[in-house]
C-alpha cells in the first residue's frame, strides 16, 4: 500500500507566541517548531499500516524550507521518503491554495491513500483534507478515531456528538485523523541516524498570496477576576452583578 | 526545534538537526512516561523497571557506541543530551543508563570475547537485560587499586572471594562486570551471571539519595566460573578506569539537566509567587541567584559540548573530563540548593523537583570519582606531581 501522509511544521504547543514588529508575522526566533500533533497520529496510522500489508510512506509537506525538520522527525519514525512543496511565505495561501498545490503534486503520483491530521494546531482550519479530496476527486472520511482497511475497503469511525459514526468507502481515499486514533511512536535512535540517509525531493512551488490584510494581535488581557464573598451568602451579589453588571441573566 | 534549555547564548546553533531531533525524543520521553512516575518510585525508593525496555527500544543504551556493539553511533555531544534530559527526570535514570551502557556495554564491546559480545550486547541495548559494574569496595573507593577481591585460577576456571558495594543496579542485574585480582595481582574483569552459586547481590537501604535508584552490595564467595567469563581483552586497572571516563562524561552531561530542572522550576515559581508588592522574581535577591545559575549552566553547557566534539575527534582526554565532572556536578549541586532557597517552604515538598534533584546530587559529587579525586587528577595533569601515593 502506497501511502501520501500530509505533515505541516507548526509552533511548538509550549511555546510562547511573541508577534513581530510588522504585525504580520510571529518571532520565529523564539520558538520551536515541531511536527503538528494530529499529523503524528497520521504518521503513526501509516507506519501501522504499512507494518500490516507492506508498502512505502511518503511525507509531503507544503511550508518554507525550515519545514525539513518536520518532514526529517517523520522519516526518523518512520516513513520512507519525503516531499517538501517550498513556499517562504506559505502564511499567505489559504487553505484552497495549499490543497490546490498539493493536489497538483499527487496528482501525478500512484497512491492507494492519503493521510493527515483533521487539523494544523495553529491555524486550526480543518479544512486541507477535505479540499484535497475534493480536488483529487476521490473519497474522504474526516477525524477518524479508529481505521480498518481490508482489501479495498476502508471502515473508519469518527466521534460525532453523543456516539460514535461508522464510515466505509473505498481506496484510494484522505482519510483526516483525530486524537485517540493510536498512540504515535517516539522517533528511536537508529530511526533518526537513519533518517538522515533518506531522500528528500523539494519541489518550489508559486505562493499564490491569496490572503491580504494579514495581520497578527495578541488576545485581550484577561482582568482579575473579583471574589464577592463565600457559600451561600455570596448568592444575592452574585446574582446582582451578573444581572447588573455583566448583564448575562 | 531548538536545545530545550536555557538557552541564552544560541547555544542551539552548536547543535546539528539530529542532536536537537535526539533530545527532543528524550525529553518527550522523560516528561511523558517518566514524570508521572518518579514522585512514588522516589517515595518507595524503587526504579521504574518497565521502563527499562522502553530506553532500549528508543536506542538510549550506548547511544555513541557503533552499530555493532549495540549502540546506534550517535554523536557524543547527542549522547550527552540524551543524559542531560535523563538526569533532568531523575539522577537514578540516567545513573541507570550511564551504567548500562558505559560500565557495561563499553567495556564488553572494547575488552570482551565474541562470544561475550554475542551473549550479552542486543539485549543490553535492548534493555532485556540488566548490567551492573562492581569496582569500589567497602575499604577502597579512591584508592581501587587496593581491592582485596581475588580471582584464583583453578584447573579449568576461576574461583572468586570478596565484596563490592555502592554498585548501581547491582540487585536488580542480569550480570554483573566484577574487577578482581589475579594471582599475578593484576587487575582482571570477570563476566558473572545472575543466578552462579556463591554470587549474591543483596540491597543497600536507607539511602537518602538515588532514592529511585537501586543501590547495592556484591557478594563473592566461593564462586566458581568458567575461563569464558573473564573479559580476555585488558589487563591493569586501566580496563575499570576506561569505563568511568565514560559514565563520567555523561555525569558532567547530567548534572546540567538535574541543574536546568532546578532553575527551570525556581524561576518560574518566583515569577508567580508574590509577597509584598510583587512577584519575588522582582526582587534583587532573587534575581541575583537566578542569574547565577543561567550564568552557571550556560558555562557548563559550553564546557560539555567542546568536550563532546573532542571526544568524537579522539582527541579528549580523561582529564578534561575530570574537569567537567567536576565543574559541572558542582554547579548543579549549588544550584539546587539555591532552588530550594527561592521555592521557600514549598521547596522542601516533593510536588516540586528541587528538594529530590538537591539530595541526588550529594551522591553524585562524590560518585564516579569524589569532587576532591578529579580536583587532584587536574591538579596532577598542570603541576606533574602527584598528590596521592
Amino acid at each position: 500500500m502506497n501511502i501520501i501522509v500530509l505533515v505541516k511544521q507548526v509552533p511548538d504547543t509550549e511555546a510562547k507566541i511573541r508577534i513581530a514588529d510588522d504585525g504580520n508575522q510571529i518571532d520565529e526566533a523564539s520558538i520551536s517548531f515541531i511536527v503538528n500533533p494530529y499529523d503524528e497520529y497520521a504518521i503513526e496510522a501509516a507506519l501501522q499500516l504499512k507494518e500490516a500489508h507492506g508498502g512505502e510512506i511518503t511525507l509531503v509537506s507544503l511550508g518554507p524550507g525550515g519545514a525539513i525538520a518536520a518532514l526529517r522527525t517523520g522519516l526518523a519514525m518512520g516513513a520512507d521518503k519525503a516531499v517538501l512543496l517550498k513556499a517562504e511565505n506559505s502564511r499567505f495561501m489559504n487553505s484552497q491554495a495549499v490543497a490546490g498545490q498539493i493536489g497538483k503534486v499527487l496528482a501525478d503520483r500512484q497512491f492507494d491513500l492519503v493521510l493527515c491530521g483533521k487539523k494544523a494546531v495553529d491555524t486550526d482550519a480543518q479544512q486541507i483534507g477535505t479540499l484535497l479530496a475534493m480536488n483529487l476527486e476521490i473519497s474522504v472520511i474526516s477525524s477518524i478515531v479508529e481505521l480498518n482497511i481490508a482489501g479495498n475497503q476502508i471502515t473508519a469511525k469518527r466521534e460525532v456528538e453523543g456516539g460514535t459514526e461508522t464510515v466505509s468507502c473505498q481506496l484510494p481515499a484522505v482519510l483526516t485523523c483525530e486524537k485517540g486514533l493510536n498512540e504515535p511512536r517516539y522517533p528511536n535512535l537508529r530511526g533518526i541516524m537513519m533518517a538522515k540517509k533518506k531522500p528528500i525531493e523539494e519541489i518550489v512551488v508559486d505562493v499564490v498570496d491569496s490572503v491580504t490584510d494579514f495581520k497578527f494581535e495578541n488576545p485581550p488581557q484577561k482582568a482579575e477576576g473579583r471574589i464577592v464573598g463565600e457559600g451561600v451568602d455570596a448568592v444575592p451579589e452574585l446574582a446582582r452583578l451578573l444581572r447588573e453588571e455583566a448583564k448575562v441573566i | 526545534m531548538k536545545y530545550s534549555g536555557p538557552d541564552f547564548y544560541h547555544i542551539t546553533d552548536l547543535l546539528t538537526e539530529d542532536e536537537l531531533l535526539i533530545q527532543q525524543t528524550a525529553n518527550d520521553f522523560v516528561q511523558e512516561k517518566f514524570m508521572p512516575l518518579i514522585r512514588e518510585h522516589h517515595q518507595r525508593a524503587t526504579f521504574p523497571m518497565e521502563l527499562i525496555p522502553q530506553m532500549g527500544e528508543l536506542g538510549f543504551f550506548g547511544a555513541s557506541l557503533p552499530e555493532a556493539a549495540g549502540g546506534a553511533a550517535v554523536s557524543n555531544v547527542a549522547y550527552g543530551l540524551i543524559m542531560h534530559e535523563l538526569e533532568r527526570g531523575d539522577s537514578g535514570l540516567r545513573s541507570f543508563a550511564s551504567v548500562q551502557g558505559g560500565l557495561v556495554m563499553y567495556p564488553i564491546w572494547k575488552y570482551g570475547s565474541d562470544e561475550q559480545k554475542q551473549r550479552w550486547l542486543p539485549k543490553l541495548s535492548a534493555g532485556t537485560a540488566i548490567g551492573c559494574f562492581g569496582l569500589t569496595e567497602p575499604d577502597f573507593g579512591s584508592n581501587p587499586g587496593g581491592m582485596i577481591t581475588r580471582a584464583k585460577r583453578t584447573d579449568d576456571g576461576w574461583v572468586l572471594n570478596g565484596a563490592k558495594m555502592w554498585i548501581t543496579n547491582g540487585s536488580i542485574a542480569d550480570v554483573a562486570l566484577v574487577w578482581v585480582k589475579d594471582d599475578a595481582n593484576v587487575v582482571r574483569g570477570f563476566l558473572v551471571e545472575k543466578g552462579t552459586p556463591g554470587f549474591s547481590a543483596p540491597e543497600m537501604k536507607g539511602k537518602l539519595s538515588l532514592r529511585a535508584s537501586v543501590t547495592s552490595e556484591l557478594i563473592l564467595q566461593d564462586v566458581v566460573v568458567p575461563e569464558s567469563a573473564i573479559l580476555p581483552n585488558v589487563n591493569g586497572l586501566k580496563g575499570p578506569l576506561s569505563c568511568l571516563t565514560q559514565a563520567r562524561y555523561s555525569i558532567a552531561w547530567g548534572a546540567i539537566g538535574a541543574a536546568v530542572d532546578c532553575y527551570e522550576t525556581a524561576l518560574r515559581y518566583a515569577k508567580e509567587r508574590k509577597q509584598f508588592s510583587k512577584p519575588i522574581a522582582g526582587y534583587q535577591l532573587t534575581q541575583a541567584k537566578l542569574v547565577d545559575m543561567l550564568e552557571e549552566i550556560t558555562k557548563a553547557l559550553l564546557l560539555v559540548i567542546q568536550l563532546g566534539r573532542l571526544k568524537d575527534q579522539g582527541k579528549m582526554d580523561y582529564t578534561q573530563v575530570s574537569l567537567a565532572k567536576r565543574n559541572n556536578v558542582h554547579i548543579a549541586r549549588d544550584i539546587a540548593r539555591s532552588a530550594r532557597e527561592i521555592l521557600g517552604a514549598n521547596g522542601i515538598l516533593d510536588e516540586y523537583p528541587v528538594q529530590r534533584h538537591a539530595m541526588n546530587l550529594e551522591s553524585v559529587y562524590t560518585y564516579e570519582g569524589t569532587h576532591e579525586m578529579h580536583t587532584l587528577i587536574v591538579g596532577q595533569k598542570i603541576t606533574g606531581l602527584n598528590a596521592v601515593d
